[in-house]
């Protein structure tokens, strides 16, 4: 055991690979799905083809949000694997585009929450399909006990009721994997999930948002109406307990998921870090690491605050990653990436453009496409506010009664 | 460069500024508030101390020599080196068994001595000599010396030393510089000294009565470079004369032994041993704001003439930059444990202390400040953790140095600036350590020098 917190020798080539396919297949399309919003961007074909190949050969996690299920085998010393491997390679592609990434077929979220809570029957029987998934309602955002959305047992069968929307990739992907509340008297304990394959009657994609930012990728309302779903679709336990925490379980899945969004703040920061010191050493401008920043430009001295602040987060995302790689805790270390990566993802991208001028702004360059795509990783997943609640309340010992 | 050796007489007003009648009025009333007429009254409550030591400055002395360093070993070879650490490339947060081991014995001095100590220590400008031994006697000054040489290390220790510094100004920042200064030059011996300069001082280190020495690189002026000293280094016949100002040196008036950066007449900069009593070395109190427990000083040199083989490494910048990076890496280790102490004090008293009927911990804005307090603690922590884990992997840290030291100096002093303001008026005043570590905070970011690992 030796304190090291360079990037893993055996990752390093599985991140410059997601580098070169970043460079090259993601950014040359970047700005058209950009400009045409709702566009299905054919050439992730090609590349989640690819990347399931790999998956497949058993080299890599892949590229994406593929299994973030906790390894109980049994392995000696320090492990540096999926959860790594995941964010290292996410925060390549997503120095290529975040949009994009986020559209890549059968790398979804929903696909998250299957790898992680389905039994072994599930796993084979959805086993290539892409999931999104559906949490957010109308009316409820960050406060994800208290959805609406309803499922009743009938016979072999769950009917569910209700509206979500913000499902990422709703429109293209195979299947919806939907929170639903078994009986909303008994609070979060009978919040469950299930899968939905698309074409099932009773659900529908109402619409299709138009967005700030990650155009390329759809985002999607959809409508449940008495739409019934065979009840071995349902992942977990279909007990109610409200005992021990069902819900908290179901909240886990997003300490393996925190990591992937600080992972993509992080890819899409650097984007804008790489560009702007290239746009501001062509003007003239040297950025030195020793010297103190106050004898040096103005825009010298902004570089190193964000360049310092982008280091200190992505070890954050490090840290939560080699967390659940090595089976401890994380749910403080993924809360504190996620905090700090989000913030810090807009104030470098949103600082670039700033520096850059109107080079910057002007849609010639990909800076202000950046400080548009960052916002979201701010606010998905968890916001800002929320993953300060959770440091919080774990940094205090609160319970959230006590730190509403 | 002359650098004003006696305190402003401006007292930090800016030249754009001026009295107007109401200014010149309340200037008056100051003056008869200074004349001894009080005194004789005896109305003034506190006499002020007017001893020497480093609680006031413009008491200017010639350095003292403490022992005889008796020459030895073998000019011109090089010395022993500890080499690199084993790097197995796999990212690893778990510290060795030998380290996590040292930690806790630091851990346990920083509880039970530094922080009993630290507030008298801070009002005295010094620390006691009885915490200094306790330091020695845990190997402090020899944690980064090679074990052929009579210290602790088999290998480069700047991992380690970053864990011990953090782990001592958990503690006491202050008091953690003054135990770490005579250990940094040592180190400083261990990583650049010449076989003869090792066989020389090292023994006064490796000892019973570890020597006191320091490392001055700091100087008195505005927007200061490390990289940029004003002190000279005039190569002549026989060696060097050294001309400068050196201020916040930890513990100068103690010191035996100094190790002192200066420009060469080549434009490069080099490192200087200089023994105290040597002519032209004057020292006199420099306190500041913070870390006062490491009696502070202002080194002058005056036509201080040394010998050829009293540089320390190269002549050419490049030892000179790397001390001036080790020596950050370490203020960055002391603002993380500073940093901690801040979050470990602040986070049980807003969960007892009430108002409006509940624990003021219930209220978001109370509760995020503490969230972020800890998020940013914690992305110091592991940046400077980074860097210090390339230095002892033999690797190039200069990038991951400059950014740890800009994270450590704003987010550090962000913590004690909110540390003060989660106590209210209970964090302004002395029951509190707060207002000493917003004041011991702000030390990172101007320090260069005093401490190194």
């Amino acid at each position: 055991m030796t304190i090291n917190l360079d990037d893993p020798k055996k990752l390093v080539q599985l991140r410059d690979q997601a580098h070169q396919v970043a460079m090259n297949m993601l950014r040359p399309i970047s700005r058209k799905y950009d400009a045409a919003e709702h566009a299905y961007p054919k050439e992730l074909d090609l590349l989640a083809a690819m990347i399931d190949g790999v998956a497949e050969s058993g080299a890599s996690s892949g590229a994406g949000a593929a299994g973030v299920k906790r390894d109980d085998e049994e392995h000696p010393g320090v492990r540096n694997g999926t959860n790594l491997a995941s964010v290292m390679s996410i925060a390549e592609m997503c120095w290529g585009d975040v949009g994009l990434l986020l559209s890549l077929p059968r790398q979804g979220l929903g696909n998250s929450a299957i790898a992680s809570v389905a039994d072994a029957e599930q796993q084979e029987r959805f086993a290539g399909v892409w999931a999104s998934m559906a949490i957010t309602e109308p009316g409820t955002g960050s406060d994800s006990a208290n959805i609406r959305t309803t499922a009743r047992l009938d016979g072999d069968e769950y009917v569910i009721n209700g509206e979500k929307i913000y499902v990422t990739s709703g429109e293209r992907c195979d299947a919806v994997v939907v929170w639903a509340t078994l009986d909303r008297s008994l609070g979060r304990a009978a919040i469950k999930s299930f899968v939905v394959l698309k074409g099932t009657p009773g659900m529908e994609v109402e619409r299709l948002e138009h967005k700030l930012g990650i155009r390329s990728s759809d985002t999607a309302a959809i409508r449940f109406v008495d739409c019934r779903v065979p009840m071995e679709n349902l992942l977990g336990s279909p007990e109610i307990d409200t005992s021990s925490g069902g819900f908290a379980g179901a909240m886990a899945t997003f300490d393996n998921t925190r990591p992937l969004v600080a992972a993509m703040a992080i890819g899409c920061a650097r984007a804008s870090l790489d560009l702007a010191r290239d746009l501001l050493e062509q003007a003239g401008v040297t950025i030195d690491y020793e010297r103190p920043a106050h004898v040096q430009s103005a825009a010298a001295a902004t570089y190193l605050r964000m360049e310092a602040d982008w280091e200190s987060a992505r070890l954050l995302m490090l840290q939560a990653a080699w967390l659940a790689d090595n089976g401890k805790p994380n749910s403080l270390e993924a809360s504190m990436a996620k905090a700090k990566a989000g913030r810090v993802g807009s104030d470098i991208t949103l600082s670039c453009v700033e520096l850059c001028g109107s080079v910057g702004y002007g849609e010639g360059e990909l800076l202000e496409k950046w400080a548009r795509d960052s916002k979201i990783l701010d606010i998905f997943e968890g916001t800002q506010q929320i993953q300060q609640l959770i440091v919080a309340r774990r940094v205090l010992g609160l319970t959230s009664a006590e730190l509403k | 460069m002359s650098a004003p050796s006696r305190p402003s007489t401006t007292f930090g007003v800016s030249s754009r500024d001026g009295r107007d009648p109401l200014g010149y009025a309340v200037a008056a009333m100051n003056k008869l508030a200074q004349s001894e007429l009080l005194d004789r009254l005896g109305i003034r409550k506190h006499a002020e101390r007017a001893v020497f030591t480093v609680t006031r400055g413009g008491f200017r002395t010639a350095t003292t020599a403490g022992r005889a360093f008796a020459g030895a070993g073998k000019r011109g070879r090089p010395g022993t080196r500890p080499g690199a650490a084993s790097a197995r490339g796999v990212f690893d947060l778990t510290p060795t068994e030998d380290q996590q081991l040292l930690v806790d014995v630091v851990t346990e001095l920083a509880t039970e001595v530094l922080r009993p100590a630290a507030a008298d220590a801070d009002t005295a400008c010094a620390t006691p000599p009885e915490v200094l031994a306790a330091g020695n006697e845990i190997g402090l000054p020899i944690l980064g010396v090679p074990e052929s040489l009579g210290g602790l290390s088999d290998e480069r220790t700047a991992m380690t030393g970053t864990l011990v510094a953090e782990a001592l100004s958990r503690g006491d920042l202050g008091i953690a510089v003054a135990t770490l200064a005579n250990g940094s030059v040592a180190t400083a011996l261990s990583l650049w000294g010449t076989d003869e300069q090792q066989a020389t001082y090292l023994p006064a280190f490796t000892g019973d009565q570890p020597a006191a020495a320091s490392l001055a690189l700091t100087e008195p002026t505005v927007l200061f470079d490390a990289l940029e000293p004003a002190t000279t280094a005039t190569t002549t016949a026989d060696g060097y004369v050294l001309d400068g100002v050196k201020s916040l040196v930890p513990r100068g008036a103690d010191a035996e032994l100094f190790v002192v950066g200066a420009r060469l007449d080549t434009g490069a900069n080099a490192l200087f041993l200089v023994e105290a009593g040597v002519d032209g070395l004057d020292v006199e109190g420099d306190p500041a704001m913070g870390v006062r427990a490491a009696s502070l000083t202002r080194l002058s040199l005056t036509d201080v003439r040394v010998p050829t083989h009293a540089v320390l490494g190269s002549d050419d910048g490049a030892t000179y930059a790397e001390c001036v990076r080790l020596s950050r890496l370490a203020w960055c280790a002391l603002a993380v444990g500073t940093g901690q102490a801040v979050l470990d004090h602040v986070t049980p008293y807003v969960k007892e202390r009430e108002a409006f009927g509940e624990p003021v911990a219930h209220r978001q804005s109370v509760a995020f400040m503490v969230a972020d307090m800890a998020i940013e603690l914690q992305a110091m922590r592991l940046l400077t953790y980074k860097a210090a884990a390339r230095v002892a992997a033999g690797k190039d840290a200069s990038r991951e140095i400059g950014l740890a030291r800009h994270l450590c100096a704003s987010k550090g002093m962000k913590i004690g600036l909110d540390g003060v303001q989660l106590l209210g008026g209970h964090g302004f005043v002395k029951e509190h350590p707060v207002e000493r570590w917003y004041r011991d905070l702000r030390a990172i970011g101007v320090m260069e020098g005093g401490v190194l690992v």
